[in-house]
């Protein structure tokens, strides 16, 4: 498997480390209802086909990356990093 | 205050195996750059007096004495030189955080190879190439500087690993290549 960083080209999977699903980039803002947490804590899709998900270029440039694959072809159709995205 | 001896991390340790040289490499004082946010033309402006720009990814620029290499998002390392009062970044002296080893000669690619999971063929990876990436498993700099050259900074706590790793491969390349040098 490999990642194409959109700043330090393509790369192997082992400078990676995978943290999670996309959810942790929506943390709910103060005073938000329990369910909300509950959600954003536990709550996990687990699609077959197109999902996104958090991974840290480790070895590389130190960025969050989010990535864009597709678990059932095993195709990865876009990478982006978190920082400077816009909502 | 008494004067402090400066030592690097392996004493300007040198090695040739066959065609390959392995050194540690002097390089002078090591800064990072990190930019503020919107800090870019101010950083630009103090960097212009040394002759250096923000360098773009997986590039170094300069020569030998000052060079500036990209080391990440808004972040580069500032080596060779006494850093310039410099706004719109934070500075940060990395000079005894890092070792420098030299690798050149006709096979340094093929070692590399061993080590890198990289292409580092000069097609590549031309001259001028700074990537950040893996020597096994240590993080590194690895600096492309000549057509059979590079130079590959790791973890001063790491600099005795790094060169038993880069020896083991020029140590097994020098076998293969059918006398032992």
């Amino acid at each position: 498997m490999r990642l194409t960083c959109p700043l330090c080209g393509e790369r192997d999977r082992r400078e990676f480390y995978y943290y999670g699903a996309e959810d942790y980039l929506r943390r709910p803002g103060e005073g938000a209802p329990l369910a909300d947490w509950d959600d954003y804590l536990h709550l996990r899709d687990n699609p077959a086909g197109v999902t996104k998900d958090l991974w840290y270029h480790e070895a590389g440039c130190a960025q969050w990356l989010l990535v864009t694959r597709n678990t059932v072809t095993h195709e990865i159709s876009g990478v982006e990093l978190v920082a400077g995205r816009k909502e | 205050m008494p004067e402090l001896i400066a030592k690097s991390a392996l004493e300007g340790r040198t090695e040739t195996l066959g065609p390959v040289t392995l050194a540690e490499v002097e390089v002078g004082p090591i800064t990072s750059v990190a930019l503020f946010p919107g800090g870019g033309k101010l950083a630009a402006k103090g960097l212009k007096a040394l002759g250096l720009a923000m360098p773009g990814p997986n590039t170094f620029t300069g020569k030998k004495g000052a060079r500036i290499v990209w080391t990440g998002r808004d972040q580069a390392f500032l080596i060779g030189v006494e850093p310039p009062a410099l706004e719109g970044a934070a500075l940060t002296d990395q000079t005894d955080g890092w070792t420098v080893l030299g690798l050149s000669g006709a096979g340094a690619v093929d070692v590399l190879a061993r080590l890198v999971p990289l292409d580092l063929r000069l097609a590549s990876c031309p001259v001028g190439t700074a990537l950040r990436s893996q020597l096994n498993h240590m993080n590194a700099v690895i600096l492309r500087t000549g057509d059979h050259a590079f130079e590959i900074m790791v973890f001063r706590s790491m600099a005795r690993s790094a060169w038993h790793e880069i020896h083991a491969a020029m140590d097994m390349l020098a076998a293969r290549a059918g006398t032992k040098f």
